[in-house]
């Protein structure tokens, strides 16, 4: 029988075991004594979020078909199991084999948000692994970043040997392989970092020190030995129908978030709506063949059992063929019992047609993401979605029987004035007024159900957005109650609901987007102090926080509320992310004006990203 | 066509809740292709119910799941492809047909079987055999129950309808004949087996079984200390006139079914 790391009492005592326990459909098992590489791949979140993550289940299935590596998975320990696991000193264990982390040769951490930092050093911590990766010898795993938060890893960057920049498919067996070696011919830790530090792709923090002028922003960051290259370029996998991906995902025992089959269609965008960093990081919009997803969605029905499956990219409504996959996956899977989750549409009249097939008209709602009230602003952000399109959407949807909508916006985009916030309320009330338009009286079924949510414009590295001030926590309420204000003055007003988001957190999530390495003290002052799972508001310690910049020194508005001129050294600049920096440049002074640029199949503006070689790029030479 | 599967749980699948364990099925039972019927509608589901739902940290060999089937395979078959689909701590063991008119599993339970041991680092007293035999030999066990709104006294020993420390004498007293087990087997040899009632009816839980022998010798009842595991559910399969005048005939429900050609 599987001996368990945690005992029964324990389990016992602790919300959802389940999440502890591993032995999910097809975790992949192997006999240890075969095995030369031990990677434990962390998702520094709750269990039921980080079983949701795709990228995780792509690795996973990445490593382990390699014969000589053995990939395990933990998740941050809910606060109720870390309490007992300080108590008791039980080091973090891998949810496969339940043997401790530290004894494994790599912890791969995900960095998917900045709120989830604090939880990083949980993990390291109780693991007993040093936190700082100056305290680590081999006798501690090789602690590897990656993910779109590793586009800007000077936060996180004492806590990291290395950190990967780019899509796992591309270097990860070169620097097994590496590890390997270094390993047998004897080397020492810092050989083989240095060695890693050589393969494209991959940051190694130790390797590079920063100096910072007397105002406080970069003055220098470069290699302190000359061994190192001096630019870190992002990998891309250019092939996406050859790549390995898994058609046997793990299923959990559990419902988590994303409890279905995940089909990823593309990656990258073709739009470049400048406030995405998505957008940007993946360059250039690549897309997989309509056969080879059709192959997979039916593999991974099969070897999962799930009853639902969904797409998964930026702007489904772009990819290419569209169509054609999801009447298959209607044809293929509705009459055997699966759902098909959809993507968010475009609306027009195929959306229409399959929403009518696969949801049911009355519950389901119509989603429109306009994130800006007017279309000046929205043309500032480049969000190529017109008033006019909404409504005659919706006046579409209204007439096939729909009467809910659902409308996504941000507050504190820039150059945002009160006009551009009052168009959110008017916006929201045309809507309305087109449903009692298009509906005579006697044919509507109850009022239409407007629901308006607003987020926070956080700047984030690599858009053309980097320079920009963000609005601070009071700005941000401001606007909300202004908005909230103009939803009551509307004719429609009970037809509206309005939703909201919590400042405080955006505040961090802004510091840690564009921070430096100062911030990394804060980060692991405040974690000692009790900060963690920082992303759920119960938890998020705000005046903690608060205390522990002031107690370093640090103006957090330094890193949000600030424009950043043009030949400011940003703490991210070492990395070649493919699209160049006159580019972002031109964007925000194109943004500066109100002006667009067309997309990626209109035209091609010349962002940086053609040197990969493939793609969107190439679709019209081809 | 209705069809009643029976199956265990042990090892760390102990920890896997009621549901979850439902929704695990469901997925086993698409994986292996068995063609279970589904409702209606948009978001449509399995036609499955299980019988008595077992609580989180116990283990069984007598779990029951009704489902209804659009068509069949031979039994053997359909338990061959259904188990490869399951892991190792959790199997099905048979699987049998059931007449349209049968009720499902879960209306009539009426009394179970079940094994509690005291694990291993606990202590509970010495001599528990002859403590808890004692306990047993007592005319009445008046228990307080509590519930939100009272707490009321009550003497569940007319639902303990048999007890025994071996296993030769437990299945003599219940006229089973129980051999392997997936139940832990814990080194400290404190065990007791017992019949309860069960159900909707007249539910005793041997957790509450365990709390009441507690405070008869005095002892604070730990609720870690023991592994509840079921051994066999049961039907009380009477006519209507006969339960009426208190008659009990349980049956194991797999033997409500027929075998599944
Ligand atoms: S190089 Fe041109 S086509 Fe390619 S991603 Fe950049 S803007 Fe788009």
């Amino acid at each position: 029988m599987r001996k368990l790391a945690l005992s029964d009492e324990i389990l016992l005592t602790v919300e959802k075991p389940a999440r502890y326990i591993g032995n999910e459909v097809n975790m992949v098992k192997k006999d240890l004594s075969n095995i030369d590489i031990r990677f434990c791949m962390c998702f520094p979140d709750v269990y039921e979020i980080g079983m949701s993550h795709l990228g995780i289940q792509i690795l996973y299935d990445m490593f382990n078909r390699r014969e000589d590596t053995y990939c395990e998975r933990v998740y941050s320990p809910w606060t109720d199991l870390d309490k007992i696991m300080r108590e008791q000193n039980i080091p973090l264990f891998a949810l496969e084999s339940q043997d401790p982390i530290k004894e494994f040769d790599f912890l791969g951490i995900t960095l998917q948000y900045e709120m989830c930092y604090t939880n990083i050093l949980q993990v390291l911590e109780l693991s007993q692994i040093p936190i700082m990766t100056e305290d680590r010898t081999w006798d501690h795993p090789i602690v590897i970043g990656g993910g779109p938060c590793a586009y800007n890893p000077e936060p996180l960057a004492p806590f990291f040997d290395i950190f990967y920049i780019g899509e796992g498919e591309t270097v990860y067996d070169q620097l097994l392989d590496v590890y390997k070696e270094s390993r047998k011919n004897g080397e020492s830790r810092t050989e083989f970092l240095q060695k890693a530090a050589n393969i494209e792709g991959l940051y190694v923090p130790i390797f590079y020190d920063v100096t910072y002028n007397e105002d406080g922003t970069i003055k220098e960051f470069k290699p302190n030995r000359d061994d190192v290259p001096a630019v870190i370029k992002k990998q891309v996998e250019m092939h996406l129908s050859e790549t390995t991906y898994p058609d046997k995902p793990l299923v959990p025992f559990i419902k988590v978030t994303q409890d279905r089959v995940v089909l990823e269609i593309q990656r990258g965008c073709i739009r470049g709506c400048r406030f995405c960093q998505a957008g940007m990081l993946y360059r250039p919009n690549r897309e997989r063949r309509v056969d080879f997803l059709k192959d997979l969605a039916y593999k991974m029905l099969k070897n999962t059992g799930h009853e639902e499956i969904s797409l998964s990219s930026l702007s489904s409504s772009d990819y290419s063929d569209l169509q054609e996959l999801i009447y298959f996956l209607i044809d293929e899977f509705r009459s055997k019992g699966v759902n098909i989750s959809l993507p968010s549409l475009r609306i027009d009249a195929f959306a229409l047609d399959v929403m009518s097939k696969v949801q049911d008209v009355k519950k389901s709602s119509l989603t429109f993401a306009p994130e800006a009230g007017s279309q000046r602003l929205r043309n500032v952000i480049k969000k190529g979605l017109t008033e006019e399109q909404i409504l005659t959407g919706a006046r579409d949807a209204f007439l096939g029987g729909w009467n809910k909508v659902k409308l996504y916006f941000m507050l504190g985009l820039p150059t945002e004035t009160e006009e551009d916030i009052e168009g959110i309320a008017t916006l929201s009330d045309k809507i309305a007024r087109e449903y009692y338009d298009a509906i005579p009286k006697e044919n509507r079924k109850g009022r239409v159900a407007i629901t308006a949510s607003t987020s926070f414009f956080v700047p984030k590295p690599f858009t053309p957005f980097q320079w920009t001030r963000m609005a601070t926590s009071e700005e941000f309420l401001d606007k909300q109650r202004f908005l909230n204000g103009k939803m009551k003055e509307q004719l429609n007003y009970r037809s509206i609901k309005y939703n909201w988001h919590e400042a405080e957190l955006t505040l961090l999530e802004g510091v840690y987007a564009r921070g430096d390495r100062k911030t990394a003290k804060v980060l692991y002052d405040a974690y000692k102090k009790g900060c963690l799972y920082d992303s759920w508001s119960e938890y998020f310690k705000y005046d903690v926080w608060m205390e522990t910049f002031a107690e370093n020194g640090i103006d957090p508005y330094f890193y949000t509320s600030r424009e950043r001129s043009y030949d400011e050294v940003l703490p991210w600049d070492f990395i070649d992310a493919g699209v160049t920096k006159k580019y972002l440049m031109n964007e925000y002074e194109m943004a500066k004006s109100d002006q667009c640029t067309p997309n990626c199949r209109e035209k091609c503006t010349g962002c940086g990203a053609t040197k990969f070689g493939g793609g969107v790029c190439y679709e019209s030479k081809a | 066509m209705k069809a009643r599967l029976k199956f265990n749980k042990a090892g760390s699948m102990k920890f896997i809740g009621h549901l979850d364990i439902m929704r695990y099925f469901q997925k086993a039972f698409r994986r292996a292709g068995i063609d279970v019927a589904y409702s209606q509608g948009y978001s449509p589901h399995q036609l499955i119910s299980f019988a008595a739902p077992l609580g989180v940290g116990l283990t069984s060999d007598g779990e029951y799941l009704d489902m209804q089937l659009n068509s069949t395979l031979p039994a053997d078959e359909m338990l061959r492809l259904i188990n490869e689909q399951l892991n190792e701590e959790i199997q099905v063991t048979s699987i049998k047909a059931l007449s349209d008119e049968s009720k499902n599993a879960m209306s009539i339970v009426a009394g179970a079987d079940y094994k509690v041991s005291v694990k291993d680092g606990y202590y509970v007293c010495d001599d528990f055999t002859a403590k808890f035999a004692e306990f047993l030999a007592n005319d009445n066990i008046t228990i307080v129950k509590k519930t939100k709104k009272s707490e009321k006294e009550m003497d569940i020993k007319p639902f303990i309808y048999h007890h025994a420390f071996t296993l030769a004498e437990f299945n003599q007293e219940v006229g089973r004949n129980y051999e392997i087990s997936v139940a832990d087997e814990y080194e400290n040899g404190a065990f007791v087996y017992m019949q309860l009632s069960t159900g909707s009816v007249d539910n005793l839980k041997p957790e509450l079984v365990m709390d009441a022998f507690c405070q008869s010798i005095g002892v604070e009842y730990n609720k870690f200390a023991y592994q509840v595991h079921r051994m066999e559910l049961y039907a009380n399969d009477v006519t209507k006139e006969e339960l009426e005048q208190g008659k009990r005939n349980l049956v194991p429900l797999e033997e409500l079914g027929h075998e599944l050609i």
